[in-house]
């Protein structure tokens, strides 16, 4: 899309920020998530899963759970497709084991009972004999040459000779001569580093209500970001067509990645096929940790030369990743975002997906970048203390712009990453005095945003008002920048305008609400389908007035004629062509899909003081500031929320969230008192910058705001900790411990 | 298992049900009262999602039995509105985008009313401690912690 596309600025309604459309609902708890729905007759079902991180599955014997009074369907994995391949297969060896239990918490069976508490009795009396296997859950080890075999036939071709079955896939990207570049520094630095898994952490568990017959037609209503993907997986692992199984999303109590694939949904069909009744089931808080997609843990090394006046000569990073039992660990994106912020001559990356007796890795929220961007941002962090120079100035060196080759190998077109970095340094938060014992930590981050299949329609009332359906669950507000758009084009209130989440029966596919994508995407789309209904009502407005069709254009929300040749007609409101749109031709709606290519990346800069009790070894934040470039913000309070947001999880990510696995494999903390997320005592308010550099791709310069968010606070609160306490900690989380033992080893 | 009989008021209505003496009161209402604004996020007490007041008393709602309602006054969000009327802090969660997916928001509320029924004028640490037994990972709570603090300032100036 052509620049002057674009509307550059005098937007009406955009860049306000109503109430949201759902709002009643939600403050009054009207609103119907995942867990709320009831059917007639229905059934509760659980799941029965493997205690062993790694076990052949040598006999179940479901005899004694089916004679419990109230038991009506037992399912193990005969009762699923058989032969898939691909993600298909890895998604249904993930949600109902075949030969062997891969991890702590994989399923292996599921019952459905008359109650809940029957359901879970009867998990009880499900009989699993297994022969339990040698485990391993970190990635160097599961790496390493003896370690045990998970599945000696994942890797794929990309997998140089040489390597552990265990890796699976293998990434290399670059250009230039690195050693060059090395050679040309002053000083060039060396760092391994850790992160440990950490959860998305959705508040609501995954939930579903599923209704199968034996006709093959279903109909499944679950929480989901995107219930075309549920359906068709759903589909393809109980062996029935993608049409005839109907998927309504329900409200989604947050995802950010996690809910982007299935993992009960399946299983409620089964037992509903074989029950004949529908069945519901609602995962518990323990079984989210332990079989729902965590993030990889990571193993680093990164290496960047620098000259004495900040120019970066060379940058390289290794990046292994575990994404559990299954390839997909997004080491790929770790790769491609970790040095996206600088232009280099010469950089060389390299990853690796490695697969682990852990639950299979999804997708959260800029996958794979942030752990990439705390090894290499604390890297370029330790060369500017060093070379004593100032880390702001120093990434403005050597940013990437307009026209710069990226990292990854395309040419960036217009980005905003200079203008983070400026108004960074301009903002008050970057010159305020620092207490004692406090340190001050920045960092960029980086993430790509993604367009995707979408499918938007419109319909006009009679009564001059709008609804809209979007194939996109609404995560965090969509559904009001959806209206927000359509009144721009419309020339009508927000408020005339209801945007609905539609079925999948009803709009056709729709990619994930996920890579920042819905406003972007959905947003383009909902702008082209008012584009297509205003054309039509233009028409009507031109057969009315005896004129031509292009004689007549839209502004203001009516129909004009362009000009004094056209005739000398009064506006005509959409309202009144809509009052007889019956008898001038029917009923007016306005439609649009495609997959739309023009996402723009976006880049952040994050702001962080931070104070370490040198006694306890606690981290506290005592203030943030996150700067963004938006592309536009059609609802600044929603934007400012997601940057708001990417940061806390950032924080947790950065302090104290990890997945703690025991020498036998189990998760340790598999409960939120013992997965400590940030509460709000833990976190100072959090200021937002919204910056504004138009994305090309869009009609209005959005760029998708989710995930950039969680780029950058592991890393800026990294350096933050360095400059306060005087040492630099590799391994995420910093939590106390860690920290008591980096000051110990300092002395 | 042989069900107990409960007599109970939820949100000012009387109110029977049987429930297993294994039942929460978070299964009752959902379950069996059809009062699904309480949420389960975590079924352990730690994510606050299913707050709801027992007599007058802030509690997690998956931590007592469905039994212990017996002769007791539960108040849960679906009473926070009087009628068409929303309750201030109502007003502002949704004047301050305080939610996001909005599974948090019940838990919250319930909790940021009692907050105010026993302070009208917390700090915002108090606010932040009050509110640190219920999660919200959407928001990093900023607008929430400003939504309570200007409804409590509003409710101050009308009162
Ligand atoms: S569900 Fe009761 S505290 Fe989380
Ligand atoms: S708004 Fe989603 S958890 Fe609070």
């Amino acid at each position: 899309m052509a620049l002057d596309d674009q509307k550059p600025s005098g937007f009406k309604f955009v860049g306000t920020s109503p109430d949201r459309p759902d709002g009643l609902d939600k403050v009054t708890g009207r609103a119907r998530f995942g867990a709320d729905a009831y059917a007639p007759g229905m059934l509760h079902g659980a799941v029965v899963r493997s205690p062993h991180a790694h076990a052949r599955i040598v006999r179940i014997d479901t005899s004694k759970a089916e004679a419990l009074e109230g038991v009506k369907a037992v399912v193990t994995r005969a009762d699923f497709v058989d032969g898939l391949q691909g993600e298909f297969g890895f998604v249904l060896e993930n949600v109902m084991a075949g030969e062997k239990a891969l991890y702590d918490g994989h399923a292996v069976a599921a019952v459905a009972a008359s109650s809940q508490l029957i359901a879970r009795d009867a998990v009880k009396l499900v009989e699993v004999e297994y022969e339990v296997l040698p485990h391993v859950t970190d990635v160097d080890a599961a790496m390493a040459e003896n370690a045990p075999v998970l599945n000696d036939s994942y890797a794929d071709a990309s997998v140089p000779a040489g390597h552990h079955p265990n890796v699976v896939r293998y990434h290399d990207s670059g250009h230039g001569d690195v050693d060059a570049g090395f050679a040309e520094a002053d000083l060039v630095i060396e760092d391994s580093f850790k992160t440990e898994a950490t959860h998305q952490g959705y508040i609501e568990p995954h939930a579903c209500l599923a209704s199968l017959g034996g006709d093959g037609k279903g109909e499944l209503w679950c929480t989901t970001q995107g219930h075309w993907i549920a359906q068709k997986t759903c589909a393809a692992l109980v062996g029935i067509d993608t049409s005839q199984l109907r998927v309504t999303a329900s409200e989604i109590g947050g995802g950010f990645g996690g809910k982007t694939t299935v993992f009960i949904e399946p299983v409620a069909l089964a037992l509903s096929r074989k029950a004949n009744r529908p069945v519901k089931i609602v995962m518990t808080r323990s079984e989210v940790f332990r079989a729902t997609g965590p993030t990889s843990s990571t193993s680093m090394d990164i290496k960047i030369g620098m000259k004495k006046d900040g120019t970066i000569t060379a940058a390289q990073g290794i990046f292994r990743l575990q994404g559990g039992a299954f390839p997909g660990a997004p080491m790929e994106f770790s790769a491609m975002c970790a040095f996206a912020p600088y232009s280099l001559t010469n950089v060389h990356q390299v990853g690796y997906d490695v697969i682990s007796n852990r639950p299979k890795q999804a997708a959260y929220r800029a996958p794979g970048a942030p752990m990439a961007s705390f090894a290499v941002e604390s890297v370029i962090d330790e060369l500017c203390s060093q070379l004593d120079l100032d880390p702001i100035d120093v990434r403005l060196k050597n940013a990437s712009r307009e026209g710069t080759k990226a990292s990854y190998g395309p040419k960036f077109e217009r980005i905003g990453l200079v203008e983070t970095l400026e108004a960074a340094k301009a903002h008050p938060h970057y010159s305020a005095p620092l207490e004692p014992g406090q340190g001050r930590g920045i960092s960029c981050g980086f993430w790509f945003n993604h367009g995707g299949e979408t499918s938007v329609s419109l319909a006009l009332s009679e009564d001059g008002t709008c609804q809209i359906s979007v194939g996109t669950p609404d995560i965090g507000g969509s559904r009001a920048s959806m209206a927000l758009m359509a009144a721009e084009e419309l020339g009508i209130p927000y408020e005339n305008i209801r945007v609905t989440i539609a079925d999948t029966a009803t709009l056709g596919y729709n990619d994930v609400s996920h890579g920042s994508r819905v406003t972007y995407a959905s947003g383009l789309a909902t702008i082209k389908a008012a584009k297509d209904a205003v054309g039509k009502l233009c028409k009507r407005a031109a057969a009315k007035w005896g004129i031509p069709e292009d004689a007549v254009y839209w502004e203001d929300g009516c129909a004009k004629p362009s000009g004094a040749n056209a005739g000398n007609f009064d506006p005509m409101p959409l309202a009144k062509i809509t009052k007889s749109m019956g008898r001038s031709g029917g009923p007016i709606s306005g439609h649009f899909e495609a997959t739309p290519e023009g996402a723009g990346v976006s880049f952040g800069t994050h702001i962080v003081d931070a104070e370490v009790d040198p006694e306890t070894g606690k981290t506290a934040v005592v203030r943030y500031t996150v700067i963004q470039d938006a592309g536009k913000a059609i609802h600044p309070s929603y934007v400012e929320g997601q940057f708001q947001g990417g940061a806390a999880q950032g924080i947790g990510w950065a302090l104290n969230e990890e997945y703690i696995y025991g020498e036998d494999g189990r998760l340790q903390n598999s409960i939120f008192l013992d997965y400590r997320v940030p509460v709000a005592s833990d976190l100072p308010m959090i200021d937002t910058v919204i910056v504004e550099v138009p994305n090309p791709g869009h009609p209005y310069g959005v760029r998708g705001v989710g995930e950039t968010g969680i780029v950058p606070p592991l890393a800026a609160i990294a350096n933050a900790v360095s400059a306060a306490a005087g040492v630099r900690l590799r391994h995420l989380p910093m939590s106390p411990p860690r920290i008591l033992r980096a000051l110990k080893d300092k002395g | 298992m042989k069900k107990i009989h409960v007599t109970t008021t939820v949100n000012n209505d009387n109110v029977e049900f049987l429930c297993d003496p294994r039942e929460t009161l978070l299964d009752v209402l959902r379950d069996r009262l059809n009062l699904t604004g309480a949420k389960e996020g975590c079924g352990t007490g730690d994510c606050g999602a299913c707050s709801v007041t027992v007599d007058g008393r802030l509690v997690c709602s998956c931590l007592v039995l469905g039994a212990e309602a017996e002769g007791k006054k539960i108040a849960t969000v679906e009473g926070i509105a009087k009628g068409e009327e929303l309750h201030p802090l109502q007003h502002k969660f949704i004047e301050y985008a305080a939610l996001q997916c909005g599974i948090c928001t019940p838990g919250i509320l319930v909790a940021a009313k009692s907050l105010l029924e026993k302070n009208p004028d917390p700090t915002e640490t108090e606010v932040r401690y009050w509110l640190a037994g219920n999660l919200c990972r959407c928001t990093g709570y900023d607008k929430i912690i400003r939504a309570v603090m200007d409804t409590a300032a509003d409710m101050r100036e009308a009162s």
